[in-house]
């Protein structure tokens, strides 16, 4: 446990030496905040549901992007040998990257806590579905970190990793919208399969069991195909 | 102290390491030569945990490495090839990063990296990102690492490869100087390294052991003929060859390449005798040649691993 515990320090504050950290946080809040406010005052409600909306499709650009590194950039300098020599298990590498993952994710998510902060001076604003959004995109946050993790285990090259990552990412994000191209008796499967379903759930203030037990194995199934990845290579 | 049988190790269709066996004990150190891609670097690594072997198996200190491979990576300090160590990281941060996963206390990390700094040298560079420095600080900062738990194996991977001679020098100190009390495994293609710092040497060829044994051993052994040179002045190539045709330990007589000078150059093959060069010796004595250099060829590391690398 306190393995994990070191790796995740040392993940973390990775992040925040190098200038990728600032660099995703500015365009992930330039961009929500664009899309956000721009309508926000045309529909005049005190709400962060577009807010809430917009976030899987960003995510799915952004989280790759976090993860990208966390193992190809270990694997191309070649420090993946030194860190793996230590006495720790795969598992523990990969749940302190994943950890670290997350919470950059909600690091990131920390400086949004202004937007019903203010709207709340606008309006009544109810901090249920904010709460809800909240809970949801920590969760949404993790089930894509998790993805990331995998693409980034897959190879040596960040860009490729990245790409792999968007590709899953959106993948899932979409596929509940493109549900008229299938035939009838897989909807019902596919439209559960998609992440961005069961976070509409989520940020509706609505903590249904089945959504967070999808998070959860999305989450699982991602560490579970990196570790086997990882074994793979040895 | 380490156990190795039969281990073999394929990258896919292609066998780096072929059934090597190899005992290793407490406080030798042990110089792993070899040309290039002869699997050194596989069996290390296959040692230290990083690569899973094809088959066989390997014991350090009564564990197994299938099923206790936490407690042996705990045992072994591993310095990789040209020490591939996170860039972005200030030295004292990663070795403190290192501390903490070695699990050494909290109140003796301080310590701890203090003496590792001393004994490595990293002084000045501890406030540096790992990034910026040399190479030789970085293998450095490497052999730190490896040394961080005062571990009883160390497993070094061509330690002074990319090294300038001084630096060279400074890390077979350290490596003398830790050979001491620790089992240390090192490899190398250097081979007066080899020579220079280690107890034993093994020569692998092809994923297959092909020599085992000191330096002084290994260069005993091979064939029992040796070459004699001498430079005379005084007399031509064919009376010399009269003087020693009549002596029967004596194969072979040739000429050396000779200078413009009116000196011979001979280079006498015979079998070998313990009183070799006195026989010689008396018999030039008794000419009026002036003898100018008597030596014994001897078998230099470098022709034996010629020997055993080029044959296949």
């Amino acid at each position: 446990m306190s393995q994990i515990r070191h790796i995740f320090t040392k993940e973390f504050k990775d992040y925040f030496v190098s200038p990728i950290a600032y660099i995703v946080i500015s365009i992930f809040l330039l961009v929500t905040g664009w899309f956000f406010f721009t309508t926000f005052f045309i529909y005049d409600q005190a709400s962060l549901r577009n807010f809430f909306t917009l976030l899987p499709i960003i995510f799915s650009f952004v989280i790759p992007a976090i993860t990208m590194r966390l193992f190809a950039e270990e694997m191309s300098v070649g420090s993946y040998e030194i860190l793996l020599t230590l006495p720790v298990t795969s598992g523990d590498i990969i749940l302190g990257k994943f950890f670290a993952s997350v919470a950059f994710v909600a690091a990131m998510l920390l400086p949004t806590i202004l937007y019903p902060v203010s709207i709340s001076f606008l309006g009544s604003l109810d901090w249920g579905p904010v709460a809800g959004g909240y809970i949801g995109a920590i969760l949404l946050g993790a089930a894509f970190s998790a993805i990331g993790l995998f693409a980034s285990s897959l190879t040596r090259n960040q860009i490729i990793a990245f790409i792999t990552g968007v590709a899953i990412c959106f993948a899932l994000t979409i596929i509940d919208k493109m549900l008229f191209f299938f035939p009838k008796y897989i909807l019902c499967f596919l439209e559960n399969l998609g992440a961005d379903f069961h976070f509409k759930n989520v940020s509706k203030g609505i903590l249904d069991s089945r959504d967070i037990i999808y998070f959860l194995s999305v989450v699982f199934i991602g560490l579970y195909c990196s570790h086997m990845v990882l074994q793979n290579k040895k | 102290m380490i156990h190795i049988e039969k281990l073999t190790k394929y990258y896919n269709e292609l066998c780096a390491v072929d059934r090597i066996d190899l005992d290793i004990n407490k406080g030798e150190v042990l110089g792993l030569l070899g040309p290039n891609g002869a699997g050194k670097t596989t069996t290390l690594r296959v040692l230290t945990g990083f690569l899973k072997p094809t088959s066989g198996s390997i014991r350090i200190n009564g564990y197994n490495i299938d099923e206790h491979l936490l407690q042996i990576k705990g045992l072994i300090g591993y310095l990789p090839e040209s020490a591939p160590l996170y860039y972005n990281m200030l030295v004292f941060d990663y070795l403190n990063f290192v501390a903490d996963i070695r699990g050494i206390e909290s109140n003796k990390k301080l310590t701890r990296i203090r003496e590792l700094s001393d004994l490595c040298g990293l002084n000045e560079v501890m406030h540096k990102s790992i990034g910026e420095l040399s190479k030789g600080y970085k293998q450095r900062t490497g052999l730190a690492h490896a040394m961080m738990s005062n571990p009883e194996i160390l497993v070094l991977d061509e330690p002074t490869s990319g090294l300038d001679p001084n630096q060279i020098v400074e890390i077979r100190k350290i490596i003398k100087q830790i050979g001491k009390e620790k089992t240390i495994i090192f490899s190398t293609h250097i081979l007066s390294e080899a020579e220079a710092t280690s107890d034993r040497i093994v020569i692998i060829n092809q994923g297959k052991i092909v020599a085992d044994g000191s330096a002084q051993s290994l260069k005993g052994s091979g064939q029992s003929e040796s070459s004699v040179n001498i430079a005379l002045k005084g007399p031509d190539f064919e009376s010399v060859k009269d003087l020693f045709s009549a002596d029967n330990t004596i194969v072979r007589i040739e000429p050396d390449d000779n200078g413009n000078d009116d000196i011979v150059r001979i280079k006498l093959y015979c079998r070998s005798s313990s009183d070799l060069m006195e026989n010689i010796y008396k018999k030039i004595k008794a000419t009026d040649w002036v003898l100018v250099e008597l030596h014994q060829d001897t078998k230099t590391l470098e022709k034996i691993f010629r020997e055993l690398t080029m044959e296949q």
